[in-house]
């Protein structure tokens, strides 16, 4: 229901972020943040950053596959 | 697309669609999983995961497009307000086609009504802000992701001292209407994929209840295509085994708790209420309604305008495939009166609804 | 007072008529002398005995965007127009309908871009004609070109002419330019380097039929409806049924990621300097090569083949190996946050 695009913060000016995802710019607020910093990567929805991307979480659940993929596919899921 | 791409991985997915098959091995019955997220159904169709899935696996899709639970009635006032002189009206493109009783904004925009389509509520306060003479009524419809982005933009107006800044609001929120299909005997759901973007707001623990008290499993997960295969495949792990529990897939993204400022900002601006689904009926406390102090931004009770009579289409099966009983292909309207040129029903207007996706991708 | 808006007396026939006409239009347009012009154009020396013949009229919104303005892309549409139907173009004309109030420097760029896109694609502009509307009742310029080309071979590339096992190919990325014109649109405040793929074809067909000739069945550039409604009323006319595969469909990535954002899928952008060629499966691979070594062709891809000769469906395999069915595009793609 709800379109959501992970962009990367290039700037911060008072509560308003200029978000980028592969050379496509945009406008967003940072309203409903804690602290966003420049290099944050942030999901984007209406115009607004809504959450921030866990780069530790994201690796986390992507390694759990890796290792399976490296057994052969012989390690349960 | 950096955590979009690393997530389409054809290596990742095979391999998850291979332990799904290995974990339904030995399962003979049939288990039904609702997504009740609009993206989840489209991310379904486009990546064609149904046609990898065992046939012990059925999916169905549930009310999670705010397009189409919104009631016609809805519809009709936002075509009242375009008619209505000195008025922009502004909304997400999703709501442009939707068919009222007896138009739509699309024709009334060729009818030479201001109807504008923004990206953002922000762009809308910036068209209001431009035009201080006309009144701008925003369409506030979606389910909690999109809902603080319409509180977050009243505090904006309310920044600025715009005064003619007003919302149509119809905003829905989650966990209620699963917990009544839940309810419904006819209906049998084995397993919710739950939503990925409302939970980042509203939190994976707000399906506990779902889990513990009424147990069907819940997973959180995201929409790509490992995503959605993994919530898939955590789903049938959990049927299979007879457990139920909320499971999050899409931890990068969503917390247990959320997002407590964005909770913060819907609560400061609205107030739960008891909402009409298209289709489903009325369900207590699963809308929001402007709290009294934002109620000068009501454009209901500030710009007050007559609606024509809601009539609804008859032979049109919406209701029942929201409710996830009959697929479209069921409906005796799809692809014959009712197509995306010509919708009848919401689930084919809103190219996210089942129907949509179901003609688009279908085959 | 200065002459640098387009007033209505300039769609009058009068004096400001000829003086447009004569002081901008013809010298950048055409090399037709004064003492020469007349009603109609005369065509000569065609031996011909087939010729082609098109028309398409050019409204876009904005008339400026990356890579190019209305003007080229109504030489460039029309080219290619003839180009699909395997004629080399020949002659254009030209209506313009300017809206009262139109700069006469925009003017000036739009025909000179026009003048370089002929140049560029070997046509001549032969003909033409102007009106001014008021103010409100047209969106600053719109452009129709209509053309003829002819046949130099016996060859009848048509969309109902593609066969069981035929090969479906692209000469580049897709949906660059209905993208490059959204996000120069104003109210969605996109920024983005994308750049519109306006660009004349009728040299990379040429080549094309010159060297495979029979073995090429099909030509058609994907424009408003994208590759998929394209494909799709390929299937269509000729009774067969395509799939496509996903995984080697060329998408610059800004445009993926402006289409992510505003929900839209690239399958159904408009292109303007792209077609889709259907050919026997045994030249596939030579074509492919030829293609890539053409200007506008470099980055040509195999993206899927002719699979059965019933149902006239499009599919794609999916990048994870699914199945999906391909529709024509209903209404128009618009941003959505569902």
């Amino acid at each position: 229901m709800c379109l959501a695009v992970p962009m990367m913060i290039a700037e911060i000016t008072e509560g308003l972020a200029i978000c980028e995802v592969d050379g496509v710019r945009r406008e967003a607020s940072l309203m409903m943040l804690e602290d966003a910093a420049v290099g944050d990567y942030v999901l984007i929805h209406a115009g607004f950053a809504i959450e921030r991307i866990d780069p530790e979480e994201a690796e986390k659940t992507l390694a759990v596959f890796r290792e399976v993929l490296d057994a052969g596919g012989g390690v349960e899921l | 697309m950096k955590y979009s791409s690393e997530y389409r991985d054809p290596q990742l997915a095979k391999a998850l669609v291979a332990a799904i098959a290995r974990n339904v091995e030995g399962f003979d019955g049939q288990m039904t999983l609702m997504e009740v997220c609009g993206t989840h159904t489209m991310s379904i169709y486009q990546h064609g995961i149904r046609s990898l899935l065992p046939t012990q696996v059925r999916l169905i899709s549930g009310p999670g497009c705010p397009v189409c639970v919104t009631p016609i009635t809805y519809v009709d006032q936002a075509v009242a307000y375009a008619r209505r002189p000195a008025t922009i009206v502004a909304t997400f493109g999703d709501m442009i086609r939707v068919p009222g009783s007896t138009s739509n904004l699309l024709r009334e925009k060729a009818k030479g009504a201001d109807v504008r389509i923004v990206y953002s509520p922000l762009d809308a306060v910036a068209i209001a802000e431009k035009n201080p003479d006309t009144a701008v009524v925003f369409l506030g419809v979606g389910f909690e992701t999109t809902a603080p982005t319409i509180g977050g933009s009243l505090l904006e107006v309310e920044r600025r001292g715009l005064s003619n800044f007003f919302v149509l609001c119809a905003h829905k929120t989650m966990p209620a209407p699963m917990i009544a299909l839940t309810s419904d005997p006819e209906l049998k759901v084995d397993g919710y994929i739950c939503p990925a973007h409302v939970s980042a707001v509203i939190g994976s623990d707000a399906y506990r209840p779902l889990a513990e008290q009424y147990g069907i499993p819940c997973v959180v997960t995201g929409f790509e295509p490992v995503d959605m295969l993994r919530g898939i495949q955590l789903l049938v792990k959990q049927v299979v085994a007879g457990e139920a529990r909320v499971e999050c897939e899409y931890s990068r993204i969503v917390k247990p708790q959320g997002n407590l400022k964005a909770q913060t900002i819907l609560a400061r601006v609205f107030e739960p209420c008891d909402a009409e689904w298209r289709g489903i009926g009325s369900i207590p406390a699963s809308g929001l309604q402007l709290r009294a102090e934002y109620q000068k931004f009501n454009a209901l009770s500030a710009l007050p305008v007559e609606v024509e009579e809601a009539k609804e289409h008859r032979g049109c099966l919406c209701g029942e495939i929201l409710k996830g009983k009959v697929t479209p292909k069921q409906c005796p309207l799809f692809r014959e009166a009712c197509t995306p040129e010509h919708p009848i029903g919401a689930c084919m207007v809103s190219s996210e609804g089942t129907c949509s996706a179901e003609y688009k991708y279908g085959g | 007072m200065k002459n640098d808006i387009i007033l209505l007396g300039h769609g009058s026939g009068g004096k400001l008529s000829h003086q447009l006409l004569d002081e901008l239009i013809i010298p950048i347009l055409s090399q037709v002398a004064q003492s020469e012009q007349n009603d109609a154009a005369v065509l000569e020396g065609i031996t011909s005995s087939r010729i082609a013949f098109t028309t398409d009229s050019y409204v876009v919104d904005p008339i400026f965007f990356p890579g190019g303005n209305i003007g080229d892309l109504a030489v460039n549409g029309t080219v290619n127009d003839l180009a699909m139907s395997g004629a080399r173009p020949l002659a254009l004309s030209v209506g313009l309908i300017l809206e009262e109030g139109l700069k006469f420097s925009e003017l000036r760029e739009i025909l000179t871009a026009m003048k370089a896109a002929a140049d560029k694609a070997r046509v001549k502009i032969v003909t033409g004609d102007t009106k001014v509307v008021p103010r409100g009742k047209g969106d600053k310029i719109f452009i129709n070109t209509s053309g003829v080309g002819v046949f130099d071979h016996d060859l009848k590339p048509a969309g109902n002419a593609a066969k069981r096992g035929d090969k479906v190919l692209i000469n580049g990325s897709i949906g660059d330019h209905g993208m490059a014109v959204l996000a120069s649109r104003e109210g969605l405040d996109l920024q983005s380097e994308i750049v519109s793929d306006s660009a004349p074809l009728n040299a990379l067909v040429a080549k094309l039929l010159a060297e495979y000739g029979a073995a090429i069945h099909v030509l058609r550039d994907p424009t408003r409806g994208g590759v998929a409604t394209t494909l799709k009323e390929i299937a269509l006319q000729s009774g067969v049924d395509i799939c496509l595969n996903e995984t080697t469909l060329p998408v610059n990535a800004t445009v993926a990621g402006a289409c992510a954002i505003l929900g839209l899928d690239p399958l159904f952008v408009a292109n303007e300097g792209k077609l889709l060629v259907l050919v026997a499966a045994e030249v596939a691979d030579a074509v492919l090569v030829t293609m890539q070594g053409c200007e506008f062709g470099e980055q040509a891809a195999i993206i899927g083949e002719v699979t059965d000769v019933s149902g006239g469906r499009v599919m794609m395999r999916t990048a994870i190996g699914g199945l999906r069915a391909i529709e024509m595009l209903a209404g128009e793609q618009l941003p959505r946050i569902c």
